[in-house]
Formats: structure tokens, sequence, C-alpha cells
């Protein structure tokens, strides 16, 4: 039904798409896989119109077509929605989905037929949503249906979804699989990329999987299994599961104690802390589970000393002595390492070279700054240091003097690791360390917070990822709305369990 | 104070806000669509010149008018290929037309009357002073039609807030904001027209006074909605009535007086502008990906 032949495609100097091929049968659910950067999006663009391929063929109903955008596409029948949401945030579902299109004439839109229209194909697939609503009220979740009704409105009868489930709560996950498998009943054809493996075993009849822009494997779903899947996104063996002895607690390194912070933002809802209260101890990682956007930012930016002062009330202990009033630098003067979830933003200087963002936060002390005052910059030392750091976390390409935006993603991530872990913190807050990260980078991080523990840190792990907090943690606490609404066991609580206490029980959002 | 001394008061607001709302509902579709419009200064002048200039020549007020109207939207369409086609930075785009349009009058009343700035007066039955008034005033319910109830209105402000969206959707974004400029830079203009074939019957150096920059101010202050930037006009527009009016009664200084509308534009917009939340696109160019 849907079909690429030979599609390549360039950007610069990155092959983003080598001679990809294979095909969707019709009435199917068919899984994309592959790690991040294997060229996955690039191919579902190319077959949407979006770009157009350096050469290969898009097959449709057996004839080979020419998108010049991504109308011609849609008038095949093809719809996608985007990793990123196509929508307009402050106009009503209705609006958004009628965008283009627009039924009525040029002096007057017919805004009841549309919203009719839109109840009905809710019905049909089972997407309850209230197309009078705007979209900036709406959850992940719903917005994502508007893109799902914004295609069936167009009758696509192929529907591609490029990571659907990234930003999704696991009771919204299963929600979405219900609404596909409807949608596979009714005739419709899906491709669905994603690069979780248990994800593809559950929801996909067949499965391709792309590495480094090249198609490495064709699979029926029935018979294939996660290990691999995960050999032929890699090319080698990769450990699923994290390895994690028996932790030994010691005392308390971290403790916060009634941690609230006022309305930062316009959302004020979710934008705050409320009463936060735990504490981390020697020797053990505490996970902080919840769906983003539900207070973990500001918690961490609170700890790390990166939030307005005057928002933030309540105690933060290290090792018994206050830091509330300290800065961001004191504090890590004090042993508080910080990797931030946004690496881009906080954690690197792109433009700057590899050995300048190793040197980040040590900057001002010897080794690194010497002579009077600490005045001079000792070049000698900081290409020591980060060559130590380059080789100890396998950080590829190792050269010193490349800019930071040069690297992937895993690389960037091992980078900012080895430079907070060089300084022996006491307390290392982490916040999703491993996204937009290679399964293989995923495993060498993972094993290296573990070895943390083990060398007697504290560390508090914030991810939005359930299967990474849980898989890490000693204890998991979770987060809703600014507050912490239950501690579970990580190895014996069930995802589902854990769900609730992330959406308080609303399956819907 | 008297009855007669309200109504005009009145009278004079409502005269003096006409061509901040014409080139404040302009405004409102050039940034609705995510294009900046500083220049909306600039393009009163072109428009107030340019109707002066032909009214005299030609007689006929409407085909002044019309000439304004076309000269707006063609200097507004100077603005739009160096923002949209060549993704100029917004700003430096307007004000160079604004630092453009002090001096091309000059230039070309030298030409034309040899003068320094000015057109010859014009006769009283050459004058339009009630239809820009009703114009203006009737833009409004109709620009809130076009905004919230047209396919077009739905473009525009898809366009302003995320052009990536719409342009997956289908939309032609580079259209929509070309129109929209164009449409403000001819709303501008007869704003600017006003000035000079409406209220008085010449074009004086500069005439606009800042008026461009203080509707720009009403269209923030009245968050980018027809309704309420008509409010903020006519705040901005009594402020002023009253300042001319306290002129000749009151002991203060004239000078402190006429600084009235503008202090209170400082205050307005410190006050609130925090409130007021602009089209997320806007002063974005946007930029297709193939
Ligand atoms: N618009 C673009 N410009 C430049 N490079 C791009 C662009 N889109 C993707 N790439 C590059 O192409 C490669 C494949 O990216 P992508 O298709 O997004 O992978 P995936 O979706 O599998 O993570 C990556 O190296 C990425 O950096
Ligand atoms: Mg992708």
């Amino acid at each position: 039904m849907l079909e690429l032949r030979e599609i390549t495609k360039r950007f610069g100097d990155v092959l983003a798409n080598d001679r990809v091929s294979f095909a969707v049968a019709p009435g199917t659910i068919h899984a994309l896989v592959g790690e991040n950067g294997a060229g996955k999006s690039t191919a579902m663009r190319i077959a949407y119109g979006f770009y157009s391929a350096d050469s290969g063929d898009v097959v449709v109903d057996g004839a080979v077509r020419r998108f010049a955008s991504p109308q011609d596409a849609i008038a095949l029948g093809i719809g996608m929605v985007h990793q990123h949401f196509m929508l307009v945030e402050p106009m009503t579902v209705a609006e958004n989905i009628v965008l283009g299109i627009e039924p009525g004439n040029a002096l007057q839109l017919d805004v009841a037929g549309a919203v009719s229209r839109i109840r009905a194909l809710s019905a049909e697939f089972g997407l309850a949503i209230d197309p009078t609503a705007r979209i900036e009220d709406l959850s992940v979740g719903q917005q994502q249906r508007v893109e799902l009704l914004k295609a069936l409105y167009r009758q696509a009868r192929i529907l591609i979804l490029d990571e659907p489930t990234a930003v999704l709560s696991p009771q919204a996950v299963r929600d979405l699989f219900a609404i596909l498998r409807r949608m596979r009943e009714q005739g419709k054809t899906i491709v669905i990329v994603t690069h979780k493996l248990s994800e593809v075993l559950e929801i996909s009849d067949e499965v391709t999987v792309m590495r480094d822009g090249k198609v490495v494997g064709n699979r029926r779903t029935a018979e294939t299994s996660a290990a691999e899947l995960a050999r032929l996104m890699v090319g080698r063996d990769v450990l699923l599961r994290v390895v994690k002895p028996e932790g030994h607690p010691g005392k308390p390194v971290l403790a916060v104690r009634g941690l609230s912070s006022g309305a930062l933002g316009t959302k004020d809802r979710e934008r705050r802390l409320d009463g936060v209260s735990f504490e981390v101890r020697a020797g053990e990682i505490v996970g902080i589970a919840g769906i983003e956007g539900n207070g973990q930012t500001e918690l961490i930016e609170a700890l790390a000393g990166l939030a307005e002062p005057a928002a933030v009330t309540g105690t933060i202990e290290l090792e018994g002595r206050d830091v509330e009033g300290l800065s961001a630098r004191a504090r890590r003067a004090g042993g508080i390492a910080h990797v931030p979830e946004d690496r881009h933003r906080r954690g690197l200087l792109l433009d700057f070279d590899l050995a300048e963002n190793s040197i980040l936060g040590a900057d001002d002390r010897p080794p690194v700054a010497v002579g009077p005052w600490h005045l001079w910059l000792n070049r000698e030392a900081i290409r020591r240091r980060t060559e130590k750091i380059l080789k100890a976390f396998d950080v590829r390409p190792p050269d010193p003097d490349l800019p930071a935006r040069s690297l992937s993603g895993g690389n960037q991530q091992k980078l900012i690791l080895g430079r907070e872990l060089e300084e022996s913190p006491k307390l290392l807050l982490v916040a999703q360390p491993t996204r937009g990260v290679d399964i293989g980078g995923i495993e060498f991080i993972h094993r290296r917070l573990v070895e943390m523990r083990d060398a007697g840190c504290a560390v508090l792990l914030v991810s939005s990822e359930l299967e990474e907090v849980t898989a890490l943690s000693d204890r998991l606490l979770v987060m809703r709305e600014g507050r912490i609404v239950g501690e579970v066991d990580p190895a014996r609580a069930t995802p589902e369990e854990i769900g609730l206490l992330m959406t308080g029980g609303n399956a819907a959002a | 104070m008297s009855n007669i001394l309200i109504v005009s008061l009145l009278f004079s607001a409502i005269r003096l806000t006409t061509p901040m709302l014409l080139a404040a509902l302009g405004g409102l579709y050039s940034e609705r669509s995510g294009v900046i419009n500083i220049a909306l200064e600039g393009l009163m002048l072109a428009g107030a010149f340019t109707a002066a200039t032909i009214t005299h020549y030609t007689g006929n007020p409407w085909v002044g008018l019309a000439a304004a109207i076309l000269a707006g939207a063609l200097v507004a369409l100077v603005h739009g290929v160096a923002c949209i086609q060549f993704k100029a930075d917004q700003v430096v785009s307007g004000t160079a037309i604004n630092i453009l349009f002090l001096g091309i009058p000059a230039l070309l009343s030298g030409a034309f009357f040899e003068s320094t700035g000015a057109t010859p007066q014009l006769p009283k039955g050459q004058l339009i002073p009630m239809a820009p008034i009703v114009l203006a005033f009737a833009l409004v319910p109709v620009t809130w039609y076009v905004l919230y109830r047209t396919p077009f209105g739905l473009r525009l402000r898809a366009v302003g807030e995320n052009p990536e969206a719409a342009d997956t959707a289908g939309v032609d974004v580079s259209r929509v904001r070309y129109l929209a400029v164009m449409l403000s830079g001819a709303l501008a203009a007869i704003g600017g027209a006003y000035l000079s074939i409406g209220q008085s019957s010449l074009f004086a150096r500069n005439m606009s006074a800042g008026r461009g920059f203080i509707a720009l101010a009403a269209l923030i202050f009245g968050k980018w909605r027809p309704v309420q930037t008509m409010l903020a006009c006519l705040l901005f527009g009594f402020a002023e009535a009253l300042s001319i009016q306290m002129q000749g009664v009151s002991q203060i200084p004239v000078q402190f007086i006429q600084l009235i509308p503008y202090v209170l534009t400082i205050v307005v917009l410190a006050g609130f502008i925090g409130h007021s939340r602009a089209p997320r696109a806007l002063g974005l160019p946007y930029q297709k990906k193939r």
C-alpha cells in the first residue's frame, strides 16, 4: 500500500537515509524502530512529502508518486502526526482541524458543520474530545488525539505516527494503542515510529529496523524478540536490563523539607512545588517519576540553586548544613553536581569546544585556574583533564578541539556526566539522563549511575521514562502537580500502579 | 463643565481617535500574521502626503484617498518583501521606512510645490472630514468578523501563532503574510489621509507626530484584539482631546499638557504590557524546510 524504494536523503554531510526500502501492507500496524538519528523521521517525512528525497521513489497503491508538498500526500490519503505537534495553541480543536481546508465559503466559515463532522469522527474511532475546547487547555494525550482527528478529517487511509508515545503517561499509551487497534479494524493502515521495543512487540504486526540511515531488518512481530530487535538496532548484543547489586544506603546526604515555590509561569498549576519533603542517603538512588511538567524541573533547579531565590521556601540541607541561601556555584563547591535535563540550554555551550565545556564549573580554581587570584587558565591541565574525561566516558570522537555541537546527543551527555563526576560529588542531581541518547549510550550511562551509587554518592534521578526510573532507583517517589504523591518500591510496583499515582487516577491525562 | 464643553470634548476625542484607530487596525492585521509593523508611522505619513498631493492635482478627495491606499499598500509591500522574502529584521525594516518617510515628503514637496515639506492648502469642498471616521469605527466589527468568522481570519491567526503548523495544514504562509502586511499599509494610509484631507487641509511636515507609534501601543494594550484595541485608541484619543482643551484654561505650561498622551502611553505600556500576549510567531521569519 505504502512503499519506500531506495530512498536516499542527505543533509549536508549527514547521510540521513541510505537506500531505504520497505513496504507497509494494507490494514496493518507497521513499526519503524531505530536509535536516535537512525533516519526514521526523515524517511517518514519523505513519505509525507515534507522533504523531497535525493533519489528513490515513494510508491502508493502500486504507482510511483512525486510529492511537491504534504498537500499531495494528503490528497492520496496519507496523514502524519509529527513528533512535535503541529497545533495552534490559542485556537480551538475544530479550528485546528479545519485549518487549510475550511468548510463554508470565503465570507463565512462553517464552524457548526465542522463541529458536527468532528463529533461523528470522534465517535467512530473512540477519540473522545470536545471540538470547542482550546488546544492550550488540553493535555498532551488529548492534543495527540486532535492530530489524529486532523488526519482522519482529511480522510487519511495511511497514518504515520512519529514517536507518539514519547510524551504520554502509561495510561495514555494504553488508550492510544486501543485507538490504533480500532483504526486498524476500520481498515486504516498505520506506521508507528518508536524506539521502545516493548511497544513494538505490543502493538505492531510487522517491524522494520533502521540503523545509521539504512534498513537493517524486516520482521513479522510475532517471529521476533526484544533481544533480536535491540541487536539489530545497535549492531551488537546489548544489555536491556540494568544490572544493579543490592544497595547499602548510608547516612542522609540531602534532606528537603517543605520545599515550595511560587507561581513562576503563567500555567501556575503545573509550575510549582508544593510542600515537597524527602531524603536521599549516601549510596542510594532515589527516583522521581511523573509526567513532565509536574514540578520535576522546578525541584531540580531549586536544589541546584538555579531557581529565583525569592520564589522558594522550605529547607534544603546537605549533610546537615543549610544550603538554601547559597548560589549555584557555592552549592557545587559544597559537593552538589547537576546533570541538567536540557543539555543544550543548561548543560553545554554548544559552540565552545570539548575542552572548554569540560571545565565549566571548575574554571575558577586549581588545577584549571592558576596564578595570583586564579587569573590564568592552565591549558596543559585543561587538556589533561579533558582527555581523561573523554577516555573514561568513551566520548566519541575524543577530540578536545571539536565544538560540542558536533557530538551526537549520547556523546554530549557522556561529556556532561564525565565533567560532573570529575569533582567526586556527594550528591548528584540527574534529570532525563538518557533523553535523545542511543541504546549503547543509555547502557553506559546507567552503568555509571549505579557505580556512583556504589561508590557512596547520593543520586537523585528525575526521568519521565518509567522503565528507566524503576530499573535504576532504590526508592521511587511519584510527583504530580508539584507534590510528592507517593513512594513505591520500584522492584515491586507495576507500571499501572505508578501510572495511577502519576495521573491521580485520571486515565485521560 | 458645561454640556457643550463635554460634547465638544467627545467629538474632539473621536476625531483624534480616528487616525490612530485606522493605523492600529492595520497593525493588527500585520501583527496577527506574525509581521511586526513598527512602520505604521511612516505608512501614515505616506498616506497623508499622497492624499494631499493627489487631491490638490485632481481636485477630488476620493481619488486622493484611493491614491493614498495604493501608496500605503505599496510601501507596506516593500516592508513585506524585506521581512517575508528576505527575512530581514522586522524592526529594522520598519524603522527604515519610518525614517524614509520623514524625508521623502519634504523632498517631493520641494520638487512639486517648492515648499519645504508642506503641500498647498486645499479648499473646504475638497475635504472628507466624516467618511474616515465612519469607516474607522465600522472597521472594528468588520475586523472582528474577518478574524474570527472567515477562513482568511483563521489562516491569519494560525500563521501568526504557528506558521509551521499552518504550512503543514496546507496554508500558504507567505501569501497570507503579504496580504496582511499590504492591508495594514492601506489602513494606516487611510489614517494618514484623514490627517491631511480630513482633519486639516494640507500635508504638513511630520504631521502624524508619533500617532503611528501610539497606535502600535494601543494595539499591544488592546492585546491584538479589535474591540480592545479600539478602546485603547479611544483612551489615547480622550487624553489628547483633554490635553488640547486644557491648554486654553489651566495655568500649567502648554508643553506639559501636550505631554499627556505620550506619558499615558508609557504608563499604560509599562503597567500592562506584562498581561498582554503577542502572537507567538510575531517577528519571526518563516523558513520552509525541504
Ligand atoms: N532538517 C535537517 N537538517 C540537517 N540534518 C538533519 C535534518 N533532519 C535530520 N537530520 C539528521 O539526519 C539524521 C537522521 O535524523 P532523523 O531522521 O531525525 O532520525 P530519527 O528520527 O531516527 O531519530 C540525524 O543525523 C539528523 O541529525
Ligand atoms: Mg525522529
